[in-house]
């Protein structure tokens, strides 16, 4: 068996993780041309209904709809009340928003 | 050198892999927490390019109200607005499985009284299909049941997982919202660049409501996934102290074994510089294949696996979690500061201390 030296096989595994690399670097240019179609479509179903929000954070209103929220909302619940969710810590107000 | 430095670091195989598996680590999650933000945040652009252009909301201490249909005519008679139109939507929590839903009425798609569609969350969370039923307690308390019609595409889980679209009538009984009211108003102008003016307007027309703007609805969705705060912050900060820990092992100084060897060395006939060279490639070695394996287990995890680590993170209490692939865009500017920021100063860190053995007497360096 052909022992070969270290610094080739050193040398190998950097060369397959760049072709490896260049694969998924495809691999994205495949999915974002093939995934298009769906974004397109999810463009069209927000303008059919209003949407305003992705449906990331569904445990609070003010989670769900960050753009459509109160600044009051995430200390309704009484005087002094902390905000309690773990994605309302995850997320702030957005940026400009009035109160 | 470089077999010679890989020989040297597998002298010490056990402590060199641990510290392989711990770099990879480390930028496996900064690099996945990249991918991930990213891909979200571009998807947000797109998806989201055509939402409303101006929302008006009535504000009553400081809260969102129901805003009377009378104020469309008002909105109507400022110069620029094309259309106004009322909105209609609102939250339901289902106490059967602990799920909050975003229930809304179409402008474009009349459902038939007593029907509705709802989103692949619900529909797995209530193991609800077409032609089955679910009950909804009203704001009196009554019972009202619906007809499932139809579902939302697996494909538009990210915008419709939680949400039921109802009939106009349906919505109004089952919440108690009356004709003159609306939960907002959303307008379309004629002219995009005048949407801060007309705004201007509404709130000077109509002082108890807010206007929120499409752009400000795109901004949201930067600031969530803001490297200054939110989800990257929070997940960022423990692999940042993990990796400062791991350089300022490294920089404080060398084992008593390496001191030896680089004193051997010297006293060999090696150089300051060919010591140097040869810790400099130790530190390529380690920290570049781990950056490779990081960022290529990064890519699968989140592009593949639907980043499935975050899961748990984002979903919180929440019952419903949309189902979705991220789609791989790359911002390879903030790969190329996540290499410089991890290599760098990881080698810096390795030739410290390896200069200060280096330079010091061979002699005292061995004992």
């Amino acid at each position: 068996m052909i022992s070969m030296r270290k610094s080739s096989l050193f040398l190998i595994f950097v060369l397959l993780d760049l072709v490896l690399m260049g694969f998924l670097g495809l691999h994205a240019a495949y999915r974002q041309k093939n995934d298009l179609i769906f974004l397109e479509a999810k463009s069209a179903l927000v303008r059919q209904l209003d949407l305003t929000d992705l449906c990331l954070f569904t445990e609070a209103s003010y989670t769900r709809n960050p753009s459509q929220a109160d600044r009051h909302t995430p200390f309704q619940d009484s005087p002094f009340s902390l905000e309690h969710f773990p994605s309302g810590s995850l997320i702030g107000p957005p940026p400009g928003s009035k109160p | 050198m470089l077999d010679f430095t890989l020989s040297s670091l597998l002298r010490r195989k056990g402590k060199n892999i641990a510290l392989f598996l711990v770099y990879t680590l480390i930028v496996f999650m900064p690099a996945s927490i990249l991918f991930f933000t990213y891909s979200l945040k571009r998807e947000a652009e797109i998806i989201l390019r055509d939402t409303p252009e101006i929302i008006v909301q009535r504000m009553i201490a400081g809260r969102h109200e129901l805003i009377p249909t009378g104020y469309i005519d008002k909105i109507k008679e400022i110069r620029g607005v094309d259309q106004v139109r009322a909105r209609l939507w609102g939250y339901y929590y289902d106490p059967v499985v602990g799920a909050n839903y975003t229930l809304l009425v179409s402008k474009n798609t009349a459902l038939p009284a007593g029907t509705i569609t709802i989103g692949k969350g619900i529909a797995q969370a209530r193991l609800a299909f077409p032609g089955d039923t679910l009950e909804f307690r009203a704001y009196d308390g009554v019972i009202l049941e619906f007809k499932v019609k139809d579902l939302f595409s697996s494909e538009s889980a990210l915008i419709t997982s939680d949400v039921i679209m109802i009939g106009e009538d349906d919505f109004r009984r089952l919440f108690g919202v009356i004709k003159e009211q609306a939960t907002d108003l959303v307008l379309q102008v004629k002219n995009p660049k005048e949407l801060s003016t007309i705004a201007l307007k509404i709130a000077e027309a109509l002082p108890d409501t807010r206007q929120i703007l499409r752009e400000e609805i795109l901004r949201t969705y930067e600031a969530v996934f803001n490297w200054r705060g939110g989800i990257l912050l929070a997940l960022l900060a423990g692999a940042l102290l993990a990796f400062l820990i791991l350089a300022w092992d490294k920089a404080s100084g060398l084992s008593s074994e390496e001191k030896r060897e680089i004193g051997i060395l010297k006293a060999l006939g090696w150089e300051t510089s060919d010591i140097l060279l040869l810790k400099f490639w130790e530190g390529i070695v380690i920290s570049f294949s781990s950056f490779l394996s990081g960022i290529v287990l990064a890519y699968l995890h989140v592009f593949m696996g639907s980043a499935v680590l975050f899961s748990p993170v984002i979903k919180g209490w929440s019952v419903l979690y949309p189902n979705f692939k991220p789609v791989p865009f790359i911002d390879f500017s903030l790969v190329s500061a996540l290499f410089f920021l991890s290599v760098v100063p990881y080698i810096v860190a390795t030739l410290i201390p390896s200069w200060r053995a280096a330079t010091a007497d061979p002699d005292s360096v061995m004992r």
